[in-house]
């Protein structure tokens, strides 16, 4: 699958790997709930660890769109809550 | 949902409204195209803005070094001629600008890194977008209508995800720049104030003007020692007999000039 870390470009990811983020991505969201920012941050690293680790980068004149877009990986919990908003981040 | 999933389909629906409003596909690729070509314009303005930034805090940071290399000169100077309490205040004030330049030099490595990733999205946007060019030329020459649609999607969708992540990076390093532009603008304002020159490398500040006048105090002194070994060295006791008389010696060799000079015109006249 193709991932996209914002702000880093696009990595082709194997699909064996998605059991192990999904439960980080999992994390990620029990921590969004809880407003647990230190969690947040260390599963959010190491969720674009994993994905930095076990990916390739991805052609640069590739024009194909990603499966998965990760957050940036300085994103706080609220950038990530505006991200998930419509008026957020995300312009146009 | 989960949080990934959620910014995925939020991101791409996004970074594919505005295409959407396109009823023509060729108008389509057009209309992405040209915005490809703004967003390209926009990410270079914003390397820029972020260099311009950096270099800014660079000449601040250099500003800085040499105020302290400044205040660590005097310092040694004031302890060589046996001032320690001045000594103490030059690093006293030394110390103080230690955590403004520790400042700087996180911002300097934060713009510095910012500017690298900017400039590698950029250049992944660039090729992108030649990329596109050249699909949409063979779209648009080779396909009809109906297949084209597919097609366009296909290009688009991919582009349109590069551009949404360059605009957001643009744009976070844009509130970024202008948060230190602010900062820095507040240490300029500082330097200018006289706040920090006080501190600091002002021809005349403080610090330095005792160590002038401690140097100027050595000089006299040591002139001082001079002339006493000059004439002590040729005739100690009899100036130290003569010290009275020195005075009307003095005065009679100036009243012995004087008369010369009198004289002179006289002789003058007289030849």
């Amino acid at each position: 699958m193709i991932v996209r870390i914002l702000g880093e470009g696009q990595l082709t990811v194997d699909d064996t790997v998605s059991t192990e983020l999904n439960e980080l991505d999992a994390k990620l969201q029990a921590a969004l709930n809880a407003g647990d920012e230190k969690a947040f941050r260390v599963t959010l690293e190491g969720l674009l660890a994993r994905v930095r680790a076990a990916g390739t980068p991805i052609p640069a004149d590739s024009l194909e769109a990603s499966d998965v877009i990760l957050p940036y990986s300085e994103a706080s919990m609220d950038d990530v809550r505006a991200l998930l908003t419509d008026d957020g981040l995300i312009p146009g | 949902m989960s949080v990934v999933k959620r910014v995925s389909m939020i991101f791409k629906a996004k970074a594919n409204k505005a295409l959407d409003r396109m009823e023509d596909p060729r108008e389509t690729l057009d209309y992405s195209y040209q915005r490809q070509l703004e967003m390209l314009t926009q990410v270079r303005r914003g390397v820029a803005d972020v260099a311009t930034s950096r270099k800014r805090v660079e000449l601040q940071m250099n500003t800085l070094q040499q105020q302290q290399d400044k205040l660590d000169r005097q310092a040694r100077q004031a302890l060589g001629g046996g001032r320690e309490d001045l000594a103490r205040e030059a690093l006293t004030r030394k110390s103080a600008l230690q955590s403004q330049l520790g400042d700087l030099q996180t911002q300097y490595q934060s713009l510095q890194a910012d500017e690298e990733k900017l400039t590698a999205a950029s250049q992944r946007l660039q090729a992108k977008v030649e990329a596109f060019r050249t699909q949409k030329e063979t779209i648009k020459a080779t396909y009809t209508a109906a297949e084209a649609q597919t097609r366009i999607g296909e290009a688009v969708s991919g582009i349109s995800e590069e551009m949404g992540d360059v605009g957001m990076a643009v744009q976070r390093a844009q509130d970024k720049t202008a948060q230190m532009q602010a900062r820095a603008g507040a240490i300029d304002e500082l330097m200018a104030s006289g706040a920090l020159d006080d501190v600091t490398a002002q021809p005349n500040d403080d610090i330095q003007r005792e160590l002038d006048q401690m140097g100027a105090g050595h000089d006299v002194d040591r002139e001082l020692e001079r002339m006493k070994l000059e004439l002590g060295g040729e005739a100690p006791k009899e100036i130290e007999g003569n010290a009275p008389g020195a005075a009307g010696n003095t005065s009679n060799g100036q009243a012995g000039q004087a008369s010369t000079a009198a004289d002179q015109p006289q002789t003058g006249d007289g030849s």
